[in-house]
């Protein structure tokens, strides 16, 4: 894929994705809307900035890119995502979280097209990626495996057992995108168990570790579309964020983690985004 | 049927048994300073923030990292301490199930493992979320004792219960409310049961949100002349041998209802045991052997026939058969 860099487009794809994301939680009445509209920005370039290489028609194409969310609470902004790419009708993002939805609470590969592996228990996506990553090192096929992770998810042990394994096997088709939103569910990361320095720690893993801004679509898209070298090291995007972005009464509240808005406060939220 | 347990599920009043659990470790904690407390980033869930908001200094957010903090707490109970780890039942006894066997079990510390969320009626954060398989888990392993609360009091109770008894256990609580179904005086004790109402033609045994839906079905089936008796087995592992030999021998049978797969359940543990002692009619309205889905809870139970219709069926197959 070429790299689309019209900004108004990209900004007008995310403040729909925005709307989506907050749309399907209030009708689905529970769900993640602070992770997942920290994430919007980084989704939006990877899916319709042209850096992921996809064909929505043909969602087991082998030489896709491979996107893993390891935060699998995220999957408004992933469902959102895949709805604009073409994956399956925007109007089933409705459906999220009931009973006969394929639209799973979280992440499930059987159940949504596009959706490469279930997630949702935190600490195993980044694994599985290294595992693709692995996989398509035996394949010879040249495709790019992306993971977003939470920087709570950061303090599972399983992340740094991926992390030395990726560095020891130099996975340069594996990129992890570091969603540093600062916040956890029972409170900001400092209060509860800071996994810094971050930075410090990939690169002692032998990783290869950028910062960026998370909200600044050209600084993501420069950073994104930089040649990797397969056998050289993996890399680490740390990418600043605010949980909840977009909606002002949300932004870098704990406590929009995993709630709905009521009917009032969804109403606020959209004439926010509409506005 | 007891016009009392009747009244008290046709009024339901309804409460979160996790509540009771966060209230009850905040009364250990005043009077024992030997109650140490840890989580894994789901203090607001499971309740034990209040633990944490009365004794900062006895409570540790171990973070995202469950088996961390199972192996954590056996070191810190090895000090002198009763220590209770929690999170959601899928992450304790799932991501942690080694450290629980070869560290907390093994070693036989003092560690009370007490788990929320259990079962399908987590909702529609879906199948990855639905501890489904936790008592065939931790059943599997020696020296863990499991216990399951059913109602506000019972998990007080049990909370309490399982503070004095030294070693390893598992509480079992659902992330939703239940009925109210027990009083200031009914007593629990380790492999103990509670006759909820009593009948001499079948039996129902049943513990968790599951209580609510068995004494509805007795309930349904006392209409039709046939008298249920329902027992509330919080006490797992060990059960309680003697109210199953019971059933066994003054009923027509045993319907076991579970909110968990039908492998390795308690439905399979009380049929081993039966097996061996005084082979007996046993249904199971459980989980078949599946992944559960996104849904409300209560459209869940329907959907995978965890229902009061369902024990009737049961039940009247045995009783007809
Ligand atoms: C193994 C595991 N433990 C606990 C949880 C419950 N949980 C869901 S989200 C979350 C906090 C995640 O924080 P973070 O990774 O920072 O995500 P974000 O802030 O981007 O939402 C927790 C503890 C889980 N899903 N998986
Ligand atoms: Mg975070």
């Amino acid at each position: 894929m070429s790299l689309n860099n019209n900004y108004t487009e990209l900004k007008n794809i995310c403040k729909q994705i925005r709307k989506d994301i907050i749309t399907m939680i209030y009708h689905a009445g529970s769900g993640h809307p602070g992770g997942s509209l920290s994430l919007v920005e980084i989704m939006v370039a990877l899916y319709f900035g042209g850096i992921l290489n996809y064909k929505p028609d043909k969602p087991d194409w082998s030489d896709r890119d491979r996107l893993v969310l390891s935060k699998g609470h995220a999957a408004p902004v992933l469902y959102a995502v895949l709805a604009k790419a073409g994956y399956f009708p925007q109007e089933d993002l409705n459906s999220l979280r009931k009973i006969d939805s394929y639209l799973q609470g979280h992440p499930h590969n059987l159940s949504t097209p596009g959706v490469e592996v279930p997630t949702g228990s935190l600490g195993q996506g980044l694994s599985i990626a290294h595992g693709i990553a692995l996989g398509l090192r035996v394949l010879k096929n040249k495709a790019r495996v992306f993971a977003i992770v939470g920087d709570g998810e950061l303090e599972e042990g399983s992340i740094w057992e991926t992390a030395m394994s990726a560095g020891y096997y130099r996975s340069g088709n594996l990129t992890a995108i570091i969603d540093y939103n600062h916040l956890q569910i029972d409170g900001n990361l400092n209060e509860v168990k800071s996994p810094e320095p971050i930075t410090d720690k990939f690169a002692a893993f032998n990783w290869q570790v950028v910062e960026v801004d998370g909200h600044d679509l050209p600084q993501l898209l420069d950073e994104l579309s930089k040649p990797i070298n397969h056998d050289q090291k993996p890399k680490a995007i740390i990418a600043h964020t605010v949980k909840g972005k977009g909606i002002s009464f949300m932004e870098n509240v704990v406590d929009w983690h995993g709630v709905a808005p009521n009917q009032e406060q969804y109403q606020k939220a959209m004439e926010e985004l509409n506005g | 049927m007891d016009k009392d347990i009747l009244e008290k599920i046709n009024n339901p009043k309804l409460s979160y048994p996790r509540v009771a659990y966060g209230k009850t470790l905040v009364e250990l904690g005043q009077q024992n300073d030997k109650i140490v407390v840890v989580d894994a980033d789901l203090a607001k869930s499971t309740k034990t923030a209040y633990f944490q908001e009365k004794f900062p200094h006895r409570f540790f957010d171990m973070g995202i990292s469950e088996a961390d903090m199972v192996t954590t707490a056996a070191g810190i109970s090895s000090c002198g301490f009763t220590v209770f780890a929690s999170t959601f039942s899928i992450f304790l006894t799932g991501r942690a199930w080694e450290q629980i066997r070869n560290t907390v079990a093994y070693g036989n510390f003092n560690v009370k493992l007490v788990a929320t969320h259990a079962g399908i009626t987590v909702g529609p954060d879906g199948a990855s979320h639905q501890a489904l398989e936790d008592i065939a888990l931790i059943s599997a392993i020696p020296n863990m004792k499991i216990m399951a609360g059913g109602d506000y009091l019972s998990t007080v109770n049990l909370v309490k219960l399982i503070a004095e008894q030294k070693g390893p256990f598992y509480l079992r609580l659902p992330r939703c409310k239940a009925v109210e179904l027990y009083s200031d005086t009914d007593k629990f004790h380790l492999g103990g049961s509670q006759q909820l109402s009593s009948g001499n033609d079948i039996t129902i045994i049943s513990y968790g949100l599951m209580l609510q839906r068995s004494l509805s079905a007795a309930q349904e089936l006392n209409k039709q002349g046939i008298k249920a008796r329902v027992i509330d087995m919080y006490s797992i592992k060990p059960f309680d041998y003697d109210a199953v030999l019971s059933a066994a021998g003054e009923t027509k049978g045993i319907v076991v209802a579970e909110e968990h797969t039908i492998k390795g359940g308690l439905g399979s543990q009380i049929a081993t045991f039966l097996s061996q002692h005084q082979p007996t009619k046993i249904k199971y309205v459980s989980m078949k052997d599946e992944f559960g889905r996104s849904g409300e809870p209560q459209e869940l139970l329907d959907h995978y026939q965890l229902t009061s219709n369902s024990i009737v069926e049961k039940s009247l197959e045995i009783i007809n058969d």
